[in-house]
């Protein structure tokens, strides 16, 4: 069966600088994977190349069996994949209903249309109403985005995302940002998550990935240094000696 | 070529600085005045009223940018848009006030008039010390940018301002001093094409389409930029006017739409 | 709180709402001899209407509109100076046709960019157009102007009388059935998707949405607006002429729209009654002083109101607590 999402010796370059080097990735369905690495190894840029946002330099994106290397963003999500931000890309000003709204309409196809008003499409409502009670913020419907803690903010991203209904998400660093007392919430969001869905999480927070990941991959400038379940990481040497020196952040 | 050296004012204070200054023309047409008061009225030689366009635009706009450019630096795009929009419709009320409609005489030094031979051919004086002081004033700004500390510390701060500040660059004072250059650039090419384009109160309207391209063509923040842009949608513009006379203003706008189909950052610029 | 719309919205018209509507028949019988500065007025509501769907909703800038708004004037008056057709609702499908083509080819191109390359484009378009019209004086006029404009008595009843009486409630009803649309559209799915593509487009991307053909459908929609309005310009004056086009109108009425007060329909209602008929009253006085008074209007409102005049009424006034309420209750 295809992988739910696939690269094949995917590289980008900046001019001279190599952020990506032959990436060979696969995701099956159901996966809970994470993608692990120093900081500047290239981890942001390889989910903007497989959302499509940053076009690679060589190699090909599949997603669920199909090459997407040049799809447009928009297009890929309507195939099923979706992300957050690292840094929390909300509607600010909007009410976290229409925040998740936005994205649910997109998927319904309701958004294009022009007549009716978009309160009373009722069916948009209740999804979002529903969506947000999985992750405990039905009372913050009304409340703008902006004007939630940063915590909620981050589970508003992934709200949004999982509006989408998509059958590959993306997290980029979910627990940024939040205090440490709160990461617990979010792992709880985490492990909550529809189990068919292959889900991608970069994270530093090392904690939250040897909790969260069944597999994880290491990234180091740019190059796939070494994959496995989490055990065989933790004992790996050359993993040690890629974050030896760098103070382990919650 | 007058584009240019106006142009280039307008890249380094949008590129640069990253604020969207439609009143740019303004600067160029005030140089334009003090250059022709100076020369017309004050009898003050060629050379001295060009510098004092350039000084005395960059003075005012150093007192303009303290005063009201500064608090819009994070404003976003429609403010700024919006507020030197405004200015531009002041400028017009100034300028007319004081001026009236007519453009003011530009009484060329007789070193600069008549024609010279180049090349075989014979040009107008003026327009070849136009060309070469142009030329001169790139080479001097590309060093000044490239090779200066000056220079070093305006990229890096337009990089990324707070690292630049922490780094101990005076970022505010940088700005404004920058931001003068750029609009002393301006003016003394408004002075400098005083007898070409015609200094009037709606100067600053009136070209603001070719500032924009000028500028949009080269490719913000780069210096080559519009000086190629400027050249070669002078020349356009000049072969299509005297090749099909019918059409010769357009032809300068589809190039434009073309160009920036094709590399929509500019011929130069830097893709954000 | 400023954008109306949304899924959180109530969209049932509130009191306030029906008072434009009230002030503008009040205007038709206690003001007759105003009629025609009144129709004018109602014209550029309906194009600063059309200005705000892009502007204060999709978040486009433009310098350009007048290309729209100019192009629906010179097509209704050829239209009838030309060919002879003078029905009075076939000029305006006429304008509106010609602005929308014009809008969607136009934005098909431009709307791959961005802030400052857009900006000149916009104002590029609308500077060819102007030179179109100078250009083309066997069809336009010229500089001096497309006059003999015919238009012909409306539904074969109501003719254009000298008064401005037929004048100012055709446009008046023009007016109310694109204030209705753009009410509808703003509420709408589109409409709240307009509000998410403006506020973070980056995340529009990221959920699926095709930016790009969004943009190009609204800046349609504008256009088609705008030609509207220009083509009532041409049949209540009866007459054309090239300053229709280029920056001055374009510019004139960002002015008009940002002293309203922008993303907020009735700013563009606000703004063009204020600005109308502050020029009306004070720029043939002192035309050197108008100038300077809107420059330093601008400026003002810009550093110190940016909402306009309906963004301090809002500040000021407990209707924005109505608003709330009519949001809160909705749920």
């Amino acid at each position: 069966m295809a992988a739910a999402l696939e690269t094949q010796e995917l590289c980008k370059s900046f001019g001279a600088l190599t952020v990506a080097h032959n990436i060979d990735f696969r995701l099956q369905a159901g996966d809970r994977h994470a993608l692990i690495g120093p900081n500047g190894a290239g981890k942001t840029t390889f989910v903007n190349m497989l959302m499509g946002a940053v076009a690679p330099s060589s190699g090909r994106i599949l997603l669920g069996g199909e090459d997407v290397t040049a799809v447009r963003q928009a297009a890929r999500v309507k195939r099923g994949l979706g992300r957050t931000f690292q840094i929390n890309t909300l509607f600010a000003q909007l009410p976290v209903l229409d925040n998740v709204a936005l994205g649910i309409a997109e998927r319904r196809a309701v958004a294009p249309r022009m007549w009716r008003p978009a309160s009373s499409h009722r069916e948009i409502r209740d999804e979002c109403l529903e969506l947000l009670a999985t992750l405990g913020l039905a009372d913050d419907a009304a409340v703008r985005s902006a004007d939630l803690p940063y915590g909620k903010q981050r589970l508003v991203e992934i709200a949004i995302a999982l509006g989408l209904r998509p059958k590959v998400l993306l997290l980029d660093e979910p627990a940024a940002g939040v205090p440490s007392a709160e990461t617990d919430r979010i792992l709880q969001i985490l492990e909550k998550l529809p189990s068919e869905i292959a889900i991608l999480i970069i994270e530093h927070d090392m904690d939250l990935v040897f909790r969260f990941a069944r597999r994880i991959t290491v990234l180091v400038q740019g190059e796939v240094l070494v994959e496995g379940p989490p055990d065989e990481i933790a004992r790996d040497v050359r993993v040690h000696q890629v974050y030896l020196g760098e103070s382990h952040h919650a | 070529m007058i584009l240019y050296v106006i142009s280039v004012g307008l890249s380094v204070t949008m590129g640069l600085m990253g604020f969207i200054n439609l009143a740019h023309g303004v600067f160029a047409m005030a140089g334009g005045y003090v250059f022709a008061t100076a020369l017309g009225r004050f009898g003050v030689p060629f050379p001295v009223a060009l510098v004092l366009a350039f000084l005395l635009v960059s003075l005012g706009s150093v007192v303009l940018e303290r005063v009201l450019y500064s608090r819009l630096y994070a404003a976003g795009e429609l403010a700024q848009v919006l507020f030197t929009i405004g200015l531009i419709f002041m400028s017009v009320a100034v300028a007319r006030a004081i001026y009236g409609t007519i453009a003011p005489p530009v009484f060329l030094p007789d070193y600069l008039k008549g024609q010279v031979p180049v090349l075989g051919r014979d040009f107008p004086t003026y327009r070849v010390f136009l060309i070469a002081f142009s030329a001169i004033l790139i080479l001097s700004l590309w060093f000044g940018v490239e090779r200066t500390r000056w220079g070093a510390m305006v990229r890096a701060a337009v990089d990324n301002r707070a690292m630049a500040q922490s780094v101990g660059i005076n970022t505010r004072r940088l700005f404004t001093l920058t931001f003068a250059l750029g609009s002393g650039l301006a003016g003394l090419g408004g002075g400098l094409g005083a007898d070409i384009i015609a200094v009037q109160p709606s100067y600053a309207f009136e070209h603001l389409v070719f500032f924009l391209i000028v500028v949009a063509v080269g490719g913000l923040g780069s210096l080559r930029g519009p000086f190629i842009a400027a050249l070669l949608l002078g020349i356009a513009d000049t072969a299509c006017k005297y090749w099909v006379p019918q059409f010769g203003a357009f032809l300068i706008y589809v190039a434009t739409i073309g160009i920036l189909l094709w590399r929509p950052q500019g011929l130069f610029g830097v893709r954000a | 709180m400023t954008h109306a719309g949304g899924y959180s919205a109530d969209p049932r018209i509130r009191w306030p709402e029906y008072l434009p509507w009230i002030a503008a028949l009040a205007a038709f019988f206690l003001l007759p001899e105003y009629l025609s500065l009144g129709a004018r007025i109602l014209i550029f509501i309906l194009f600063a209407l059309s200005l705000d769907l892009i502007l204060g909703y999709a978040g486009i800038i433009t310098l350009g509109h007048s290309a729209f708004f100019g192009l629906g004037a010179y097509v209704a008056g050829i239209l009838s100076a030309k060919l002879g057709v003078t029905d009075p609702f076939v000029q305006l499908a006429a304008a509106a046709a010609a602005a929308g083509v014009l809008g969607v080819v136009t934005g098909a191109v431009i709307l791959r960019t961005r802030a400052l390359t857009l900006l000149m484009l916009t104002l590029a378009i609308t500077s060819i157009v102007l030179e179109i019209a100078n250009k083309a004086s066997w069809l336009t006029g010229g500089a001096d102007g497309l006059s003999g404009v015919q238009t012909a008595p409306i539904l074969g009843l109501f003719k254009f009388d000298l008064f401005g009486k037929t004048a100012f409630l055709y446009c008046l009803a023009v007016l109310f059935l694109g204030w209705w649309l753009v009410r509808r559209l703003i509420y709408s799915p589109f409409g709240a998707m307009l509000t998410g593509l403006r506020e973070n487009t980056t995340r529009m991307h990221a959920i699926g949405a095709p930016v790009y053909r969004r943009l190009v459908g609204v800046y349609t929609i504008s256009a088609v607006m705008a030609g509207v309005a220009g083509g009532l310009l041409c049949q209540t004056n009866q007459f054309v002429g090239l300053n229709v086009l280029g920056f001055e109108p374009s510019g004139e009425l960002l002015v008009m729209l940002i002293l309203g007060g922008v993303g907020r329909i009735y700013g563009a209602f606000v703004g063009p009654v204020v600005y109308l008929i502050a020029q009306d009253l004070l720029a043939k006085q002192f035309p050197e002083y108008w100038y300077f008074g809107i420059g330093s209007i601008l400026v003002l409102v810009v550093l110190f109101a940016p909402g306009g005049i309906l963004g301090l009424i809002e500040k000021w006034l407990p209707l924005s607590r109505l608003k709330s309420s009519a949001r809160a209750s909705a749920r």
